[in-house]
């Protein structure tokens, strides 16, 4: 696992990573603005209902009338509240959610064309910067995301806000634990940190496929993945029937917006990962290798909103014994015979 | 059992049978049994399933339920009480209210007031006749005490307004002439709703 598919390629500059940036930051959030309009009609259909259907042919255009709408609302910061932390909180959320973008790769690499003025023949690589902890990176940066809601919670002066950020660091700080350990054993098989040698361990097809030597750890890194990004079973922080809207209470306008964001943008990232280290990820030989990871993506995406609608919520005592007394120990077994086979 | 067990309110001391709902896990390798037993059974699985299917039925199988209000609209019962209809005779067209003045008698709220007078056949005309919606409550005797079947209740239940008094005269409840055609007969008290079938579910005998 030496050479790495970055090597064959030209070389990558800045111009060519600021590049790759703004696509990121522009196209995720078109997409995960896009999610929100996927979401409502995937559960309206489940539901037996129409979902949006007034806004543009067959409701398409809603994501406009609601980004319209948050953007022109009123920003209303609570009397009490810690004004600085109160307005910060929102931007954690949504930044780490990108930061934690830029170490996995979205979309093709491609060089722009000769014609094009300025920045005619930059090379634009598929990831933005592809550190060799990158697994770690993303771990890293989607756990920094959780300052978000706690301190969003505990800044706004609200009884529901606290519980929600109460809620926020048991239930992200104990997943966190069960997604790094159900990663271990995929990383010691591979022996490396990085998105592309995932990828290219996974070459040979679907039956080199990660998830039938790890089904434990892949069926743990989903369950954790649901817990991380505040999904159905496990969407504890701001579960309306109990705390109204838990950290969220007191938000509105495109403060909320951007927590929303930032939970779609980790919706996108745990789809990635997912994709990419157990389903064998992007194709890059093929010329419909990067259709394939866009498949996949999309197809754990939609398993979040299928279980959304399907599945009930469970209690936050629940949500710690699965985590600490069933989760734990699974992972620790999973962890150890790998190391035996490993070592054999 | 007596009433006075009934009454007996010190919980612990009275004399109820517990249902059956079989033996709960007491050793912790029970409970582990137990866990491991529904974490396998698939059940969640069933339930991913069953949305999935409401979903294809929902958009092949033409299994929506959404009624879009403003452009569609549910048959409504005929026993529904709206707004009241004058109908007309089919034969010639005349209005069939004989000026009989029952319905301004029955009616509970004294929201209907006519008058009548004799016209050169020395036949009785109708020469006002106004209901007040702002007191009407809706009750239906009117249209159940008239001898001629000429005033019903008619299918306009879309009467919200902005303000409590709102009256309707003779010819606005009247069926316009040029309508006669499309003039629905009352179907009677015990008469079911048009779409009555299709909403008819099978008695779950299941149970």
């Amino acid at each position: 696992m030496e050479t790495t598919l970055i090597e064959n390629l030209p070389q990558v500059t800045w111009v060519g990573v600021f590049i790759k940036a703004v696509m990121i930051l522009a196209i995720i959030s078109a997409v995960a603005g896009f999610g929100t309009f996927i979401e409502r009609k995937v559960l309206a259909f489940m539901q037996r209902r129409l979902g949006p259907m007034h806004v543009g042919p067959y409701g398409l255009l809603q994501i406009a009338a609601d980004g319209i709408k948050l953007f022109t609302k009123e920003d209303i910061v609570p009397q009490n509240a810690n004004k600085i932390i109160f307005m910060v909180a929102p931007a954690i959320t949504a930044a780490t959610a990108f930061i934690a973008l830029s170490a996995v790769p979205v979309f093709p690499d491609f060089t722009i064309p000769d014609f094009v003025p300025v920045i005619g023949g930059v090379f634009v690589p598929s990831i933005a910067s592809d550190v060799n902890v990158g697994i770690l990176f993303v771990l890293g940066m989607m756990v920094a995301g959780l300052y978000g809601p706690l301190l969003a919670g505990m800044s706004q002066a609200n009884k529901w806000g606290i519980i929600g950020s109460a809620r926020t660091a048991v239930q992200f700080l104990s997943f966190e634990v069960i997604t790094g350990f159900s990663l271990i054993a995929p990383i010691m098989l591979v022996g490396s940190l990085s998105f592309v040698d995932f990828n290219n361990y996974q070459a040979g097809g679907v039956t080199s496929w990660m998830v039938w030597q790890q089904p434990v750890a892949f069926i743990l890194f989903l369950i954790a993945g649901f817990a991380e990004t505040n999904r159905t079973p496990f969407d504890l922080l701001e579960h309306e029937a109990e705390v109204v809207s838990g950290f969220a209470t007191e938000y509105s306008g495109m403060r909320w917006g951007m927590f929303f964001i930032g939970e779609y943008a980790n919706m996108i990232t745990i789809s990635i990962i997912a994709a990419v280290v157990f389903l064998g990820g992007y194709d890059a030989e093929s010329s419909i290798g990067w259709l394939t990871i866009i498949f996949k993506i999309g197809f754990f995406f939609f398993l979040m909103l299928w279980v959304r609608a399907a599945w009930p919520h469970i209690r936050p005592d629940q949500l710690m014994w699965l985590c600490w007394k069933v989760l734990l120990p699974i992972a620790m077994i999973n962890i150890i015979v790998t190391a035996i086979f490993v070592m054999i | 059992m007596s009433l006075e067990q009934f009454k007996n309110r010190n919980v612990g001391v009275q004399n109820y049978t517990a249902l059956d709902l079989g033996k709960s896990p007491e050793t912790s390798m029970e409970k582990f049994s137990q866990v491991v037993k529904r974490t396998f059974k698939g059940e969640l699985f069933v339930g991913l399933k069953v949305v999935f299917g409401a979903m294809g039925k929902a958009l092949f199988g033409g299994d929506m339920h959404t009624v879009k209000y403003p452009f569609e609209k549910m048959p409504i019962s005929p026993r529904y009480r709206a707004i009241h209809d004058m109908l007309r005779l089919l034969e010639s067209g005349n209005y069939r209210c004989i000026g009989c003045g029952l319905c301004e008698k029955i009616c509970i709220s004294n929201c209907i007031s006519m008058d009548t007078r004799y016209d050169e056949e020395q036949r009785k005309e109708v020469s006002e006749y106004t209901i007040n919606f702002g007191r009407c409550i809706f009750c239906g005797y009117c249209a159940e005490v008239c001898p001629e079947l000429a005033i019903v209740h008619g299918p306009r239940y879309e009467n919200a307004a902005e303000q409590r008094a709102g009256f309707s005269l003779f010819e606005d409840m009247l069926t316009p002439i040029d309508k006669l055609n499309l003039q629905q007969e009352y179907d009677g008290f015990g008469a079911i709703s048009p779409n009555a079938d299709e909403n008819i579910k099978k008695t779950p005998l299941a149970y």
